[in-house]
């Protein structure tokens, strides 16, 4: 027992390894929201008329929502209330001029991104990806754009989709998401910087994975990126996002919003793993991170599939949904979450069915270890026209001490008689005979836990593309201070 | 000698199982330990293989010239003591083959030896599920996950084919198997022994004793080794039951 305990509280312990600082010549917005703000932010990417206009609609949206105290409350999490008055909204490091190729980007933010082991020169880089890189507002860097002409693909940042491709941008933004969707969907459409922008034209299998990383660097700044994916008819691209910042004693907020459309018969598979700072063993600072995740199957025979790691942030309230709309259309979420020390996760999805014959399936494993409270939100709603629909959801939480708490919140609205819905939860332990049984087959007992909870993960694991699953094993390994067999 | 147990007391929450218990094996032995349901048997084996739910109060173990008491269960492991499971446990989404090799490793490592990778790994592993003569394909599924009782005992044996014991202590590796299974998992266990290893067998019946043949057979009653003999007292234990052993043990009450 003595034993099975001390490696539960290192589990629970166990330190973050990208919380270091980068320290470059930044341009940062002074702290506070207003409409100056948000012209600044607009003219400095030089946009377009149409989008500040849509940018300040937004932000009066957002600020007709903080006047009536329409801050969201309904998820099973607690945080002193925000000031976004003392956010700077923007940062990016001070570019000499427009940036024509890599060696023109500053040495400390190339040197940042190489620490994280995401090198951007072409010789260094992990072969089959193609990789955006946003540091705080501004994506700093996008590789084997070149490669990806050739098949017509768009993979940019979003501000230069703005310049180049106006008409797409035009067309899709807020076509999701809606900047009146929600509090923190009006704030980053009123403030949104940098994102990733990716257009895949019809009939083209995307020939690389597509990837960006986020990294939050200056202090009391938050970021509020926007990621667009168009999937055309009958293409496909499998994209992944990876996050963390540097450890800070307050709180930063991070706002995000991903839109995907997927039109007839193409398939977008994301994979996130969200490794943002979770704050310290006492809860002290870490990422708020109130992101907004949507697709759409516009299209039939259309499908989205969302699969994420969440080990980081001190808060997580985020719900990767899709909307079903073309008929035969296919949604699917498969996630891990993670809490430990002081952490809190609420996190699901939504699956709106709309389009006959559509189907979508959810897969969530919920892991909460120290103080950590884990909770997992869904909702399947079949519309009445949806007919023929079919739903599974998985949901297993596992306990690793007896401080912290799992919490399933299912909804379920079956609008026609010809659909189904099936629902199985589970809650367990890792269980002493488990431990005990893996120690006398020569494993100690952290090895035994890191192997349990592997196992535990493994039906979402083996959904991450093969660059990332050992990546996202490696994590929980770290979060979980457990070596893997 | 390879194991001797002195006056070995044990207890769980407080109730002590085992009440002094002696017992000596030698390398290329086969023992038996026998008796009725609760009278310590199993404890006896979760004791030597160092269960945390089990206090130890007394006496003292020596393991190949080591204090066995003094180590952890998975020093104990990499020491080459092995357990074969009553029940073996289900670890679900963790594959057979890759929880095997991560325990072989940990052994090999403790001996000084480099580790094998998966290939040479798989390689080991086809040889070892002839002895229980189990399809290679179970070792791709989770482990003793949807085994059937049988099979999750085949697993056992293969685990401990793998890992070639010093000592292994096998806790009713009979119960749950027909004669057919008894006879494979028999014949893979005796195949299993070298003049330089030893086996404990820890059962109910008699039956067992057909295919694995005893050099020493002991019965257990109430936490003390009431009786040890050759393989005939197992079969005095078959023809009249437990009960005589009460009687004979009676004044020492």
């Amino acid at each position: 027992m003595a034993t099975a305990n001390k490696s539960l509280q290192e589990l629970a312990a166990s330190e973050y390894r990208y919380g270091w600082s980068t320290n470059v010549d930044a341009e940062t917005a002074p702290p506070g929201l207003n409409e100056a703000i948000v012209r600044w932010i607009s003219a400095k990417k030089g946009e377009p008329e149409w989008l500040l206009e849509w940018r300040l609609k937004a932000f009066r949206h957002f600020m007709k929502l903080v006047e009536e105290e329409k801050t969201p409350e309904w998820a099973n999490v607690h945080f002193p209330p925000i000031d976004y008055q003392a956010i700077s909204y923007y940062s990016a490091p001070k570019a000499k001029a427009e940036l024509q190729s890599l060696d023109e980007v500053d040495k400390e933010v190339l040197e940042t991104f190489n620490k994280l082991g995401i090198p951007l020169e072409e010789q260094k880089r992990l072969a089959g990806v193609a990789v955006d890189a946003i540091f705080d507002s501004v994506s700093v860097a996008t590789t084997a754009k070149e490669t990806l002409a050739k098949h017509g693909i768009i993979f940019s940042s979003v501000s230069e989709a703005v310049k180049d491709h106006p008409e797409l941008v035009k067309q899709y933004l807020g076509s999701v998401v809606p900047y009146s969707d929600n509090f923190y969907a009006a704030l980053n459409s009123a403030v949104f910087s940098d994102g990733s922008f990716v257009y895949i034209p019809p009939g083209v299998r995307c020939p690389l994975e597509l990837s960006t990383y986020f990294r939050i660097n200056t202090a009391g700044s938050g970021q509020f990126e926007r990621t667009m994916i168009i999937a055309d008819r009958k293409s496909y691209v499998s994209y992944l996002e990876g996050c963390s910042a540097p450890m800070r004693d307050e709180n930063q907020l991070h706002a995000a919003v991903v839109e995907l459309v997927a039109l007839d018969e193409a398939e977008i598979k994301y994979s996130t793993i969200q490794n943002w700072y979770p704050g310290d063993e006492q809860g002290k600072g870490g990422i708020y991170n109130f992101v907004t995740k949507r697709g759409k199957c516009a299209g039939h025979h259309s499908k989205i599939s969302w699969t994420q790691v969440e080990t980081g942030s001190a808060i997580t309230w985020k719900y990767p949904s899709v909307i079903l709309q073309g008929d035969h259309s296919v949604g699917e979420f498969y996630s891990v979450a993670l809490t430990k020390a002081y952490q809190q996760a609420d996190t699901g999805t939504k699956m709106i069915h709309m389009g006959k014959h559509t189907t979508s399936t959810i897969i969530s494993k919920g892991i909460s270890a120290g103080h950590g409270q884990n909770t997992y939100r869904g909702l399947v709603r079949i519309l009445p026209k949806a007919t023929g629909s079919k739903n599974y959801t998985e949901c297993d939480s596992l306990l690793l001490g007896d401080k912290c708490g799992a919490h399933t919140v299912p909804y379920i609205e079956v609008g026609n008689p010809t659909s189904s819905v099936q629902h199985e939860a589970s809650t367990s332990k890792v269980s002493e005979a488990q431990v005990f049984y893996c120690q006398q087959r020569g494993l100690s007992a952290e090895q035994a836990e890191g192997l349990i909870i592997n196992g535990f993960c493994r039906d979402v694991f083996k959904r991450l593309p093969l660059e990332f699953a050992v990546e996202a094993n490696r994590l929980l390994e770290v979060n979980l201070e457990g070596a893997i067999g | 000698m390879l194991l001797e147990v002195r006056d070995l007391r044990a207890s769980i929450n407080g109730v002590e199982i085992l009440k002094g218990i002696d017992l000596t094996v030698r390398a290329g032995e086969a023992h038996a330990v026998m008796g009725p349901n609760g009278s310590g048997k199993s404890t006896l084996a979760y004791v030597l293989a160092g269960h945390p739910n089990y206090e130890v109060t007394g006496g003292r173990v020596t393991f190949d010239g080591r204090d066995l008491l003094a180590m952890s269960t998975e020093e104990r492991a990499r020491a080459s003591v092995f357990l074969s499971f009553q029940h073996p446990i289900e670890i679900p989404g963790v594959r057979m083959d890759h929880f095997l090799r991560a325990g072989y490793n940990e052994l090999r490592k403790a001996h000084g030896e480099a580790e094998l990778d998966p290939l040479k790994f798989d390689r080991l592993l086809r040889t070892k599920v002839k002895v229980v003569e189990m399809n290679t394909n179970m070792t791709k599924r989770s482990v003793n996950e949807g085994f059937s009782g049988g099979e999750k005992k085949r697993n056992e044996i293969l685990q401990m084919a793998v890992m070639e014991p010093k000592l292994a202590i096998l806790d009713e590796v009979d119960s749950g198997l027909d004669v057919d299974a008894l006879r494979t998992v028999s014949s893979g266990i005796n195949s299993l022994r070298t003049p330089d290893n030893a086996i404990i067998v820890v059962t109910h019946y008699q039956r067992l004793l057909n295919y694995i043949v005893p050099d020493h057979v002991h019965v257990l009653a109430d936490g003390r080794i009431a009786a040890s003999g050759g393989k005939e007292l197992a079969l005095k234990v078959e023809a009249e039951g437990y009960d005589w052993l009460a009687e004979a043990n009676a004044p020492s009450r």
